[in-house]
């Protein structure tokens, strides 16, 4: 952990920091279901969210900056989710986009369904609607922006760490099973 | 099997290849051993549109099996539509192929109706019809788009989505949704046509008209797609009638099959349906019969249009749909292929069981059948024109 995360930042250094990352947003779209195709009307000419500065060309999660999971979670899915979100670099944040990606919507009582993306990574906003329309969408990015502009990396990171049990290797009983390899 | 083993019992000739024209020259004595590569494309990758899971094995860049995983998307559709009542499963069907939604409540609508022997209103029948078919465009306009996409051509994605903005428009003010419409109610829609409709459309059409040809310009004139998808990919007919494949895979194979003309149900049987059809069965043919399906969906809306007559969009229903006991089969012709309902009823307000025959499932059958013996990069051709929905493979 660097400098940066772990040191409170005087504030124009943090003000000059939190706004460049704050309209480059490398966007990664996990779409899988209905509301992907919201989510390319978004990224498409009428609504065109690369004017806020989302930018829709990551080419994987290792060159991400934001997660939008769109669409309903399966429980066969959610390896997968949780292990393509552990491969995006710090910091990183996700938008559950959807009723069923925020809390499995109308698959609330299907077997088979995840109910809910933050049983398997930490969400930072949830947009709702079945699907959601693009302005929506927009507007759960617009509250992203606020929330980064305003945040603090080392209070970030600080709530993360203390989320997440300490892991010593391989073979640990603690380990969560979503966290082995599909 | 080696490449070259492979070669020597086709007599030289490299099993699979385009055409089966590509000859090679056999100079090793059968001992040349190269070893397959396994290789994981999925679930989540850019290529599958959607989160369809295909394990191959490619000897060189030569695919020599694949195997599609399914499953990701298993939503248990069938199994809610146990726990839902007539009224419900109409939210919940539009939902598994997402981008067919109006056609896939038609379904749903139109067992319930033949099971409780309802009577539709004639308008409420007409516009059934065109929505279906405003439903059929905005469908082809995302494969259109998305194959173009996957080719590595960007702009019709753009270009394609100002026309499906458009229609979402047409449709939200019909319907009050943009993707799932749940408009249709057991007996005749939720509401009429609002004031401005039928201007809209007409206006539309001729406009949908227009840009499709330009669609055909861009990229059926396009070098490039041609190289990537004449002769790839190609199906025959017998093979596509084995699998159960139906819809433009099928069309382009040159067997006219479609449920609009062979058992029509709405007012099909009163317009003149045209069914595009292709001869190779090619990705080349396919997208062909894909752009040709956008203007039949024109030609049949204007027929709409001018034969929608005036009354009553609903019929009288009871408080409680409730279908009588016994079972019904509806086919319906869903943008991507042939959809079946198998509704069985206890006489109860929620359906015993309802059984989805989905397009997208037997569509998805014959990717193994297509990729082996083909090359790795004509894979991206083959599976973007093949035109599944991965909800509508799982279900």
């Amino acid at each position: 952990m660097g400098l940066i995360e772990s040191h409170e930042v005087p504030q124009p250094l943090k003000f000059v920091l939190n706004w460049g990352r704050k309209y480059s947003l490398w966007v990664m779209n996990f779409g899988l279901a209905c509301c992907a195709i919201e989510f390319i009307a978004t990224s498409a000419a009428r609504h065109d969210f690369i004017r806020l500065g989302v930018i829709p060309f990551a080419h994987g999660p290792r060159q991400a900056d934001l997660m939008v999971v769109a669409g309903t979670l399966t429980d066969k899915m959610a390896p997968a989710i949780k292990r393509l979100y552990d491969q995006m670099p710090e910091p990183k944040y996700v938008i559950s986009f959807g009723s069923c990606s925020n809390c499995g919507g109308p698959y609330w009582d299907s077997y088979s369904v995840t109910k809910g993306v933050d049983q398997v990574v930490p969400v930072d906003v949830y947009v709702p609607g079945c699907p959601p329309r693009p302005e929506a969408l927009l507007e759960g990015i617009v509250t992203l922006q606020q929330q980064i502009e305003h945040e603090s990396l080392k209070e970030r990171y600080a709530a993360r760490d203390a989320r997440r049990p300490v892991v010593a290797g391989d073979g640990d009983p603690t380990r969560h099973p979503l966290d082995d390899p599909m | 099997m080696t490449q070259a083993a492979a070669a020597d019992a086709a007599g030289g000739v490299l099993p699979g290849a385009p055409g089966e024209s590509l000859q090679v020259e056999v100079r090793s004595d059968g001992d040349l051993q190269t070893q397959d590569m396994n290789l994981n494309i999925g679930p989540q990758h850019p290529a599958t549109h959607g989160v369809l899971r295909v394990v191959i094995d490619v000897d060189g860049e030569r695919i020599v099996r694949a195997q599609p995983v399914i499953g990701y998307m298993h939503r248990a559709f069938e199994k809610l539509a146990e726990h839902r009542d007539y009224r419900q499963i109409i939210a919940l069907v539009n939902r598994h192929d997402w981008l067919s939604a109006f056609c896939n409540e038609v379904g749903v609508a139109l067992a319930v109706e033949r099971m409780m022997e309802l009577e539709v209103p004639e308008r409420a029948q007409w516009i059934r019809t065109m929505m279906c078919e405003w439903n059929r465009i905005m469908n082809h306009l995302m494969f259109v788009s998305s194959f173009g996409l996957e080719l590595g051509a960007i702009t019709p994605m753009f270009y394609a989505f100002r026309e499906r903005e458009d229609i979402q428009n047409l449709m939200e003010s019909a319907t009050g949704g943009r993707l799932h419409f749940t408009y249709t109610r057991g007996g005749g829609l939720k509401d009429d046509l609002p004031l401005g409709f039928l201007k809209a459309s007409e206006e539309l059409v001729p406009l949908v008209r227009r840009r499709n040809q330009e669609y055909r310009d861009l990229l059926l004139g396009n070098e490039i797609f041609h190289a990537r998808t004449k002769g790839v990919g190609a199906l025959e007919p017998e093979v596509a009638l084995d699998y159960g494949v139906t819809g433009p895979a099928l069309h382009a194979t040159g067997v006219a099959e479609d449920s609009r003309v062979t058992e029509p149900y709405l007012k099909y049987d009163e317009v003149d349906v045209t069914v595009p059809v292709a001869e190779n069965g090619d990705s080349y043919d396919r997208f062909q019969v894909l752009l040709d399906r956008i203007d039949a969906s024109c030609d049949i809306i204007e027929q709409c249009l001018g034969n929608l007559p005036a009354g009553p969009f609903a019929a009288k229903t009871p408080k409680q749909v409730k279908a009588p006991e016994g079972a019904i089969y509806v086919r319906t012709e869903n943008p991507l292929g042939q959809g079946g309902y198998y509704l069985i009823s206890d006489g109860g307000k929620q359906p015993y069981r309802l059984r989805m025959r989905t397009p997208s499932f037997n569509n998805v059958q014959m990717i193994p059948h297509l990729l082996e013996g083909s090359m790795l990069p004509d894979m991206i051709a083959i599976m973007g024109s093949v035109y599944f929905v991965v909800g509508d493979v799982d279900r």
